[in-house]
Parts: structure tokens; sequence; C-alpha cells
């Protein structure tokens, strides 16, 4: 009997087109067996939560490289409780000071920040691990 | 002789391969692989004048001056900007009182994008990556005390470059700077947006116009401006092969060439003010060939194919900045010394200006030690090291040589490919560059993963303790707000009514054929924000859209 895949979004908030990181994962996520659905770029909050509904995914990662991830993990989080979607992980990545991945993840904001250098495998790892948990 | 040193060559192999090598691949950083040995059997049909002429001379492959840094040392330019335009005012100021010769500003996102900073998409990102600028007032304040006919500026932006250009021209206006006296840089360079960067407003077609209207404009009245820096940095960054970068840099000139001949320009009238911006990867020698191989493709095209005149229209002058993406959050101090390479090469290979990173960009903008030790690398290998004696030192070098034509073999495989696809905006179209690069970022980053390639202190010799003890620019969130509150100010004092007509004519020429600079620079001078002009623009001409792939 099929398993069912997990499925993943993708999404780059934020105005800024570094999107090499994001790019490579969701490939990585692909090749790992997952359905991974990629927004593109200059998505606003309302959009990327609006797709993660609409695909009925498990997790959304965002890449956030324009410093501006204090601002974007609160209001992406905030909409999924409004959407009834809490039940939605929220993982992220890009260039995070360890300060502010620590507030992220005390304030709920975010379960998993992967920082630069981290392996693809890795965050394939900690998917599957906390879907099954 | 050439008999013999082949027999020998031959002999040698034999011998050699008997000795076991290290069980690694022997490949450069980009992937493309290196033989054990370089010989004059690798150059049989090298021709010297042919070639590499003398610095100075056609094909220029040695150099696009004569003298070199034996005349002028490359210009250190530290790129620079953040929070409002006071905090970067400052730092401009700190970096020229130690020595930096030219400024470089980095503009935030909502800047680079064209919202102002009390647009609702600005939210959190405003002074973020670099200064926010929203109209003519904000660009006083940055350059205040800071004479624009000393210094020369460059300016990394795209998309809005004519507003933020109008910008800069009325600002040495009001110091008293005659537009024919700046000297200067605007990225502007659109075409890599698509393909790499990502920070696009209009579609191709007017964005093109946009561009080959300030070729116009600066050919008649600024005429000391590079009016474009074609950018294979971000090309590099987004994770292309080193090749891929010249190619698709290049490719992207030529593109500029011929739209601007379409443009009814003559190709001597602007030209000459073309400039390149490359990036300095971790791969030692295949960067210096890299760029000697860009300086010789360009001078023969332009000459050949484009029928270029003017000397000056054959030279590829470029900025380096050394990479970025090759840095690693662990151990950050190491990147002082990978930058320290890379800046090296970039001056072996015989650029005209060079930013060097500072160790803490994986984390944060970087604080003002960091940004020091990053100028002081450029310092030591002007006036310690000894590279800037000797005009290209390393030609004549057997693998240096090979690796120059490698390089511009790969690249003209490239150009066959993309005139096969209908030239660089139907390969823009169909993906082409995007998933190329996406390709070799992809194996890249896997051949880190299996250790294939070594990264210090990511995947090997990995300190398992480490505690980051450097300290690192914060941005408060406080100037956002004081920033948004300044625009908002801005548009209650000035003079409404000359804001509006200047919109409203920039909105009829535009949608006609003008040349829209001298309408952008009314808006500007009214005071009209950034925001303001570009969605007068984005009304007439629409909005790019990518089909996000992966």
């Amino acid at each position: 009997m099929a398993e069912k895949k997990i499925r993943v979004l993708v999404a780059k908030p934020g105005l800024d087109g570094h999107d090499r990181g994001a790019r490579v994962i969701a490939r990585a996520l692909r090749d790992a067996g997952m359905e991974v659905v990629y927004t593109g770029l200059h998505q606003t909050p309302e959009q990327i939560v609006e797709a993660a509904i609409q695909e009925d995914v498990d997790v959304v990662g965002l890449s956030i490289l324009s410093g501006a991830h204090m601002t974007l993990f609160p209001r992406i989080c905030e909409l999924l409780k409004e959407n009834d979607a809490e039940d939605i992980i929220v993982m992220g990545g890009g260039t995070i000071p360890d300060e502010d991945v620590k507030e992220l993840k005390n304030c709920g904001f975010a379960e998993e920040i992967f920082t630069p250098g981290t392996p693809l495998d890795a965050i394939v790892d900690w998917i599957r691990t906390r879907l099954e948990a | 002789m050439d008999k013999e040193i082949k027999s020998r060559l031959r002999k040698w192999q034999e011998e050699k391969d008997k000795l076991r090598d290290r069980p690694v691949k022997f490949t450069t950083v980009s992937n493309l692989p290196v033989n054990d040995l370089y010989t004059p059997v690798d150059l049989e049909d090298f021709d010297y004048l042919r070639d590499l002429s003398l610095p100075g001379e056609y094909p220029y492959t040695r150099g696009v001056q004569r003298n070199m840094y034996r005349g002028r040392l490359w210009t250190m330019r530290q790129f620079a900007g953040f929070a409002t335009a006071r905090e970067s005012n400052e730092r401009y100021k700190f970096l020229l009182e130690r020595g930096q010769t030219g400024l470089s500003v980095a503009f935030d996102m909502p800047t680079i994008m064209g919202f102002d900073s009390d647009h609702p998409r600005a939210l959190g990102e405003v002074g973020r990556v670099g200064v926010a600028i929203d109209s003519l007032a904000d660009m006083e304040v940055l350059f205040s005390g800071i004479p624009l006919d000393k210094v020369s500026t460059s300016m990394t932006i795209n998309a809005p470059a004519a507003v933020i250009w109008a910008m800069y021209l009325a600002t040495g206006e009001k110091q008293g700077v005659p537009p024919q006296k700046l000297t200067g840089t605007i990225q502007n360079d659109i075409l890599k947006e698509y393909i790499a960067q990502k920070s696009w407003i209009f579609p191709p077609g007017p964005s093109m116009r946009l561009i080959t209207d300030i070729f116009a404009f600066a050919s008649r009245h600024v005429p000391k401006w590079n009016t474009v820096s074609i950018s294979g940095y971000h090309i590099r960054e987004a994770g292309s092969t080193a090749v891929q970068e010249l190619a698709f840099t290049l490719a992207d000139g030529f593109a500029y060439v011929e739209a601007g001949i379409a443009a009814g320009l003559k190709v001597d009238d602007f030209a000459p003010r073309l400039s390149f911006f490359f990036n300095s990867h971790a791969d030692f020698f295949e960067e210096i060939a890299k760029y000697r191989a860009a300086r010789r493709i360009w001078a023969r095209r332009m000459k050949e194919k484009y029928g270029a005149r003017d000397p000056r229209s054959l030279l590829l002058r470029f900025h380096t900045q050394t990479a970025g993406c090759s840095l690693t959050a662990q151990q950050p101090e190491n990147n002082i010394v990978r930058t320290a390479f890379q800046a090296l090469s970039a001056v072996l290979g015989g650029t005209q200006s060079l930013h060097t990173n500072s160790m803490d960009e994986t984390l944060a903008l970087p604080s003002e030690k960091a940004v020091q030790i990053a100028l002081r690398t450029q310092q030591i290998i002007a006036h310690e090291t000894g590279a800037a004696n000797v005009i290209d030192p390393l030609a004549g070098s057997y693998f240096i040589e090979s690796f120059t034509n490698k390089m511009e073999e790969e690249a003209e495989k490239y150009f066959a490919e993309i005139d096969r696809r209908g030239g660089v905006l139907a390969a823009i179209d169909q993906n082409f560059f995007q998933q190329e690069i996406a390709d070799a970022a992809y194996i890249y980053q896997r051949a880190i993963d299996t250790k294939e390639r070594i990264q210090v202190g990511v995947n090997e010799f990995v300190d398992q303790n480490e505690t980051l003890d450097i300290e690192l620019l914060k941005i408060d969130p406080q100037i956002e707000k004081n920033q948004v509150a300044g625009v908002k100010k801005l548009r209650e004092t000035r003079d409404n009514i000359l804001v509006r007509e200047a919109l409203e004519n920039l909105r009829r020429a535009a949608a006609g054929t003008e040349n829209l600079m001298p309408y952008i620079l009314d808006a500007v001078k009214a005071y009209s924000t950034e925001g303001e002009i570009i969605q007068v623009l984005r009304e007439v001409f629409g909005e790019y859209k990518e089909k996000p792939t992966f």
C-alpha cells in the first residue's frame, strides 16, 4: 500500500530575489520523494498562507535572506492560526543570526530554522522525523 | 624541440601514472577537470601577438591599461549601506577616512523594488540590507559633506536605476557639481535580474528602453558615467559555474550593445561607458583565466562583430567582488583568509576596482571591525605582497594560458546555444539560464553534502563546540518607523501641484517613445518619491512575472 507522500510548500516571502537556497532545497525534498510546491519569489504572507491551505501541505518552508525574518515569520504564523491551519509545520532558513533563531523558536513562530552550512539530508530527515512523531 | 618535449612528456606520464594520486576528483570549484600538468604541448597553436599582445593593446588579454597598477592601483570600493541615509553617510565617511577610494551604495529591498518605505510591501524590510532612499531629500543626506566632484560612486540599483540616478544627478546639481563632472556607475543591468538576482519590476521590453534612454542621455550630458555594470556577480552567487558566469554576462553585454544600436545609437557613442562586474570565487587560477578570457572575447566581438572603432569601446573594464557564497557561517574568521585569496586572484586578473567581503556576511550586515579588516586585506595586497608591481605576472604560464583558452572555448559554446535559442531575451523566456544555474547550484551542494568537495569548517575540520564570538551589526526597528514618518511628512510639505504635473508629464512620455530621463529628472527635483515615479511607470509598462521552477 502506497504511503501518503509528504507535501511541502517552499516559499519565498519578502522582496529579495535570493532563490538559490529555496530552489536547491525544493529539489532535494523532491528527490527524497516528497511532493514539493514552490511559490516563486516576492510572495506576501497572505499569498503564502493561501497557497499552503490550498495545496494541503504538511510543512511550509520559508526562505528569508532579506533580514525581515522577525516580521515575516510571526505574520505567517498568525495568518495560519486565523485560518485554523496551525497544524501546518513552519520551518525556515536563510541569513538569520543565532539570537533571532532562538527567539523565533521560543515564541513558536518556527519549529526549526536551518542556517547556512546545513546538509540537505539533515532537512529531509528532520521533516520525516517530525511527521512521524 | 617539440618532438623532444612530447617524447619526454610521454615517458614522464608513464612513470607518473605508476604513482598513486590522492583519491579525490581533480576539478575546479566549477567542476571543470584539470590536468596534472601543463606544458608547451598544451599551447601548440599559441600566438603571442594574436592571443595576448601587450597591456593596453588589442585584444587586451593582459589588461586594459598600458601601465596597469604601476600607474594607479585598483579602486578600493566597499559596498555599504544600511538603515537610513544618515547612518550610511556616517559609514561612508568612516570608510573614506580609512583610505577607501570610491563609494559603493547598497540600497534596501523596498528601494530596489521601487516601493516607498511606507508601502505595505516594505514592512519589516526598511533599511535592512541597504539604505532606504525614498526621495531626493534622502539622497541629499546620503552624500552630505561628501563632494561629488571628488569621489566616484557606484550604485547597485537596477529596475529603478533611472530614478535613483536622476536623484544622484540632482544631488550633484545642489552641490554645484555639473553632470559633466560626475563619475561613477549605476548597475542598471536588468538582464541578469531576470537570469539570477530576480529583482525586476517591468517586463523586458520597457526595461530595455529605460536602459537605452540612459545610454543616450549619458552620452550627451554625463559623459564620464558608467551607464551599466554588466554583472556576472549575481549569476555566480546564484550558483553558476565560472564558465556560465563568463558566458552569460558577456551575452548580456552583447544584448545591450545590440539594443543600443537598434535604438539608433552609434556603437562608439555608448560602448566606452559599458562596464562589467565579476565574482571572484574560491578557485584561484580558474578565476584569473576567466578575467583574461573576458577581456579578449569582448575586444574581439566588439571589433569584429559590432564594428567598434574607438579603442575605448573594446575595453572590458570591470569591478570585482569576492564570493559571498563561498563564505561560511561556521568559524567565520576563516572567511578573512578566503577573501584574501579571492581578492589576490582579482588583482592578478587585472580588475579595475574591488570589494572584499567581510567575515560576518553570512550572518548579518558587516560590523565596522569586519569591514575594516576587509579593506585592510586589499591594502596588504596592494602595498605588501608585490602583486601590483608587475603587469599581468602570470601570463605565459602554460596552465593559465591553456585555461584562458579553455574559458573562451567553453563560453563560445554557450554563445552558440543562446543564438540558437533566439538570443538572450528568448533564452530567458525559455528559462534556459535559470535552469542551467539551478542545476549547477544543486550539483555543488550535493558535492558538499557527500564530501566530494571539502569546505573547511562545514563538512570537514568541524569545530563541534563552536560558539560565535564576533559582534554582529543590528538594525534598530525604530529606524523603519522614522523613515516611514519622514516620507509621510515629505508628502505633506512639498509642492504637490508640481509633483502631480511632473508625474503626469512622465506618464504621457512613457506611453510614447521620447527619452524618459528628462521627465524622471523633473519628477525627482519636485521631490516626487521613488515609489510614486515607479508606480506611474508600472501603470504604463506593466509588471514582469516569472514562472517559478526549481
